[in-house]
């Protein structure tokens, strides 16, 4: 007998010992990928979506509130769908759509949760809901999608979508994951942050046929969403919705401030849409809709279009002619009204009949004056210096840049500088005379109506404006944003106002303003007619 | 009473206890608060299994230990009777009819056929003049192994009848050819290689190293024939085993095949078993998640996880700790029992030692090894862990009777 056979069991048994036990340390100690798919294995991760703030008007109505929805989940690898035909006819979807579907939810994971139906509504999901036991695998996220009690404002509420890849990728606060919603336009991007709150997550524990077996760790890595803060807006719905009815088959923007605060009271673009077409399964469809509509409805005539302000512009530049001292207040001029062509007769004006007449011939003069003050021999150096000053005394009442509304994408205009004319003529190539048009608010200038409202607002207050803004309180805090409330001068004396407001609340009472009479309420106005679709502004003392 | 072997009979208890905790482990249930105790739980059944395991002890080492000697043909012949009875009258439980069902519970006859076949190995490998090297002894002993086997294949049960595998290693030890095993292991290794490496490209491979082969050597008539012959043999064999495995092997064996070779491939299908034990063990990192705090077996990620796959339950609560000290529990024991079989005077002693370490060596390595990836998914129970009556009486059958003959090692006469 060979000996050494005695001892080959042993050594094997050994051997496959030691093999078992290295294998065992690789698998159970080096290799540390095995304890997150045990995780995952078990672990449903839940997302609890925060509570998106919602938006109130000034009197405390809902302007924007959440809808429940329900996304309806799909764990593949536990999914079991026995027939079919009911399952598509109780979703109202086609046998095809189902296996993309499903597909598609397969290629993502098969062990976590995706979306297989997003944003059943409360009623679609009900239908659905007494047949879920039949359907292992599947489960339902409640989720909330914006819901509107109107149809106005849709502009500048804006509106919410899923985030997309791109803005995920341009995310630094690391807070958003593919499928959540973000605000796209308007308040509900301009205050994303605050609406926003914050999503928690819930670990669930699951078995393999994926029913649940309790809280991960007691719940230990739980968090709890933490809800968005709601938004008091200065808008009034009714005088909302007014004034989108008088705008109603018009295209353009219009803009009431309160200008004792700066609040807007109703901000209008016309055509617009319906917000709620925004919210919901039918985005896409509505969005390409609205983007291929040649009437733009997706664009915020109020602050995003600007028009030569024409003859609202007047006040103005009466109002830096009494502040540069190069009219005095009751100084007749004569128009002969030859310069340029009028409405208003030949004649002797002042201040206050000029702008109730709207006198062009005036305007004309006084436009010289300021432009050429005789600071320099040279006519042309002298127009530059003018320029400069005029376009400085604009811009003081928000004209030529945006005004800081917080609304996104506001457009500033333009109110023409020297660089601006030296592009245009060349340097040195240009006076007054080049330049005229822009007396009477023609040509190179454009406004867009919350700059106009503002400015209405500033000649109200006779020298200052709050910023424009929508929302007057973010939370409980009683308080909007705090540039909104610092007081902007606009580098007039109070005193060069009073011959103005006279003037602009004679041309709504006596003059070419008597359509905006309101019995009862002192109302200023001042009418102006541009080759664009008229912007109206009322302000309102 | 004092010859019994302690070391061997207190391993045989610890790894009995260890088992039975983990088997309540493995289907504990934290809502049902159910005691390990509790007869609906596998843990409560496996609880009366080892009571009665505990009668049949006394049993056994009451018994002369003459008996075993003088019945083992005895034994043998019944057993198979009932390996063939049970193909008429058994349950069919998960594709194999190896079950009879008494009363509720189920016995499995082919368990027990391992001890049969060992006391008839024994019996017969330790008559007068039994030479491994005579042509007819080897035949008849390879009858007595080979009869239970194709029985059990007939019922159904591959994986049992693969144990029987196990006593080539006892032949090995009392005098068989080792050109058969280098042979067989070859033919193993070839196996797998044609598994894993594409077929065109092992034979090419073959083909480069004979003709070195005949271009270094000596260029004699003979011995180039030799080695193409040997060639031909094995380049027939690569052929063979895609055929085997592509024609004859049933789609489950097939897919538990490629599930060793590669479980990612397919990590929902034939690689579900394979990636989920080892999700399971690899969890539990160096020291465990805790007893009963186990989620991949208890939420059913593992199948079979009190019976075929208890060691996944052991590696994910125990951690590395659990599973090398139950490794080295199982080393010892089986290491012991070889001893125990190495100081026995009588051959048919010894053989039947052998073949208790044997049988429980391939059990061992077969189940820990496919829990871990190194062996395809056969389903065998790891002896005295694994929830199963019958699995648990049969072992401890097979042991006892060694330690009864054991303890009597003293009084028997040796024949030379």
């Amino acid at each position: 007998m060979d000996n050494n056979r005695k001892y080959i069991l042993q050594f094997a048994i050994i051997l496959v010992g030691l093999i078992y036990c290295i294998k065992l340390f690789q698998i159970q100690f080096l290799d540390d990928t095995y304890g997150p798919a045990a995780e995952d294995n078990i672990l449903r991760k839940i997302r609890d979506y925060s509570y998106r703030g919602v938006i109130y008007d000034k009197k405390g109505r809902l302007l924007v509130h959440n809808d429940p929805v329900f996304d309806l989940m799909v764990v593949p690898r536990q999914a079991s769908v026995k027939d079919t035909t009911r399952f598509c006819s109780l979703l109202n979807i086609t046998r095809e759509d189902f296996i993309v579907r499903m597909e598609t939810a397969r290629e993502f994971d098969l062990f976590q949760p995706s979306v297989f139906m997003k944003m059943l509504s409360m009623k679609d999901f009900a239908r659905f809901q007494d047949f879920l036991v039949d359907y292992p695998g599947f489960y339902p996220q409640a989720r909330s999608l914006r819901g509107y009690n109107h149809s106005s404002m849709a502009n500048a509420l804006g509106y919410v979508g899923e985030i997309s890849k791109r803005m995920l990728e341009n995310d630094t606060t690391g807070s958003y994951k593919q499928g959540d919603y973000i605000g796209i336009s308007g308040l509900e991007l301009e205050y994303e942050k605050e609406l926003k709150g914050q999503n928690g997550v819930k670990y669930k524990m699951v078995n393999v046929r994926g029913v649940e077996k309790g809280p991960f760790k007691e719940g230990k890595r739980d968090t709890l969403s933490v809800a968005g803060l709601n938004l008091t807006a200065t808008i009034d719905l009714d005088l909302q919705q007014y004034g989108e009815w008088l705008m109603e088959g018009l295209a353009g923007g219009a803009v009431a401030l309160d200008p004792q605060t700066g609040e807007v009271l109703s901000i209008i673009s016309s055509p617009s849409y319906d917000p709620a077409s925004l919210s919901g399964r039918r985005f896409s469809e509505n969005f390409a809709e609205l983007t291929m509509d040649s009437l733009k409805p997706l664009f915020n005539r109020a602050i995003m279009s600007v028009y030569p302000p024409g003859s609202t512009f007047k006040p103005l530049q009466a109002l830096i002619a009494l502040q540069e001292g190069v009219i005095q207040p009751r100084e007749q001029i004569f128009c002969s009204g030859g310069l340029v062509g009028d409405h208003a007769p030949a004649g002797y004006y002042d201040v206050f009949k000029a702008i109730k007449m709207s006198s062009n011939n005036y305007f004309y003069i006084v436009f010289k004056r300021i432009i050429n003050q005789e600071l320099s021999p040279n006519t042309f150096i002298d127009s530059r210096l003018g320029l400069e000053k005029w376009n400085e005394y604009l811009r003081g009442f928000g004209l030529g840049q945006p005004v800081g509304i917080d609304i996104p994408n506001e457009k500033g205009g333009q109110i023409p500088s020297p660089q601006l004319y030296n592009r245009i003529y060349g340097e040195d190539r240009w006076k007054w005379s080049t330049i005229n048009s822009i007396s009477i608010g023609q040509g190179e200038i454009s406004i867009s109506p919350l700059q106009m409202a503002n400015f209405a607002a500033a000649i109200a207050n006779k020298g200052y404006f709050y910023t424009p803004h929508i929302i007057k309180e973010i939370g409980n805090t009683g308080k909007p944003r705090p540039e909104y409330l610092t007081k902007h001068y606009v580098g007039i004396d109070t005193v060069h106002f009073a011959p103005v407001i006279d003037a602009m609340e004679s041309v709504v009472n006596e003059g070419t303003g008597f359509r905006a009479q309101i019995p009862g309420i002192k109302v200023c106005g001042k009418t102006g007619t541009s080759q664009n679709p008229h912007g109206e502004d009322h302000s309102v003392l | 009473m004092n010859k019994i072997d302690w070391l061997v009979v207190s391993t045989y208890l610890v790894l009995v206890l260890l088992g039975w905790l983990n088997i309540y482990a493995a289907v504990y249930d934290e809502e049902l608060q159910k005691g390990i105790f509790d007869l609906s739980l596998n843990s409560g059944k496996q609880f009366l299994w080892i009571c009665t395991s505990m009668v049949i002890i006394i049993v056994i080492m009451t018994v002369d230990f003459r008996f075993y000697d003088s019945f083992a043909y005895i034994v043998y012949g019944l057993i198979m009777l009932m390996l063939v009875f049970v193909l008429f009258a058994g349950t069919k439980v998960a594709g194999s009819t190896s079950w009879f069902s008494i009363a509720g519970f189920r016995v499995q006859p082919s368990e027990f056929a391992k001890f049969a076949t060992a006391l008839a190995l024994a019996k017969y490998m330790s008559k007068v003049n039994y030479k491994l090297s005579n042509f007819n002894d080897l035949l008849v002993t390879g009858a007595i192994i080979v009869l239970p086997a194709v029985l059990i294949i007939v019922q159904g049960d591959t994986g049992t009848a693969l144990v029987f595998g196990a006593f080539v290693l006892v032949m090995y030890r009392e005098g068989l050819n080792p050109t058969i095993l280098v042979i067989g292991l070859i033919a193993i290794a070839l196996f797998v290689l044609t598994l894993v490496i594409d077929q065109k490209i092992l034979i090419i491979a073959v083909l480069v190293v004979g003709a070195l082969v005949i271009l270094l050597g000596k260029k004699k008539w003979k011995r180039i024939a030799t080695i193409v012959a040997g060639m031909l043999i094995v380049i027939s064999v690569i052929w063979s085993v895609d055929y085997f495995v592509n024609e004859i092997l049933k789609p489950h064996q097939q897919n538990r095949i490629k599930a060793l070779i590669n479980p990612e491939a397919d990590p929902l299908g034939y690689g579900w078993n394979v990636t989920q034990s080892k999700i399971a063990i690899g969890s539990g990192g160096l020291l465990g998640k805790g007893y009963l705090q186990g989620t991949q077996t208890k939420f059913d990620f593992v199948p079979e996880q009190s019976t075929d796959f208890i060691f996944c339950t052991l590696g994910e609560e125990q951690g590395w700790l659990g599973t090398t000290l139950v490794i080295f529990l199982f080393v010892f024991f089986m290491v012991r029992i070889v001893h125990i079989a190495e100081r026995q005077k009588e051959t048919f002693a010894r053989v039947y030692g052998y073949s208790v370490a044997s049988i429980l060596f391939l059990h061992f390595m077969v189940n820990v090894g496919m829990t871990i990836g190194l062996f395809p998914v056969i389903g065998i129970p790891l002896p005295l862990f694994s929830y199963g009556g019958s699995s648990l009486w049969a072992f401890t059958i097979l042991i006892f009777i060694l330690l009864k003959i054991d303890a009597h090692r003293m009084q028997v006469l040796v024949r030379h």
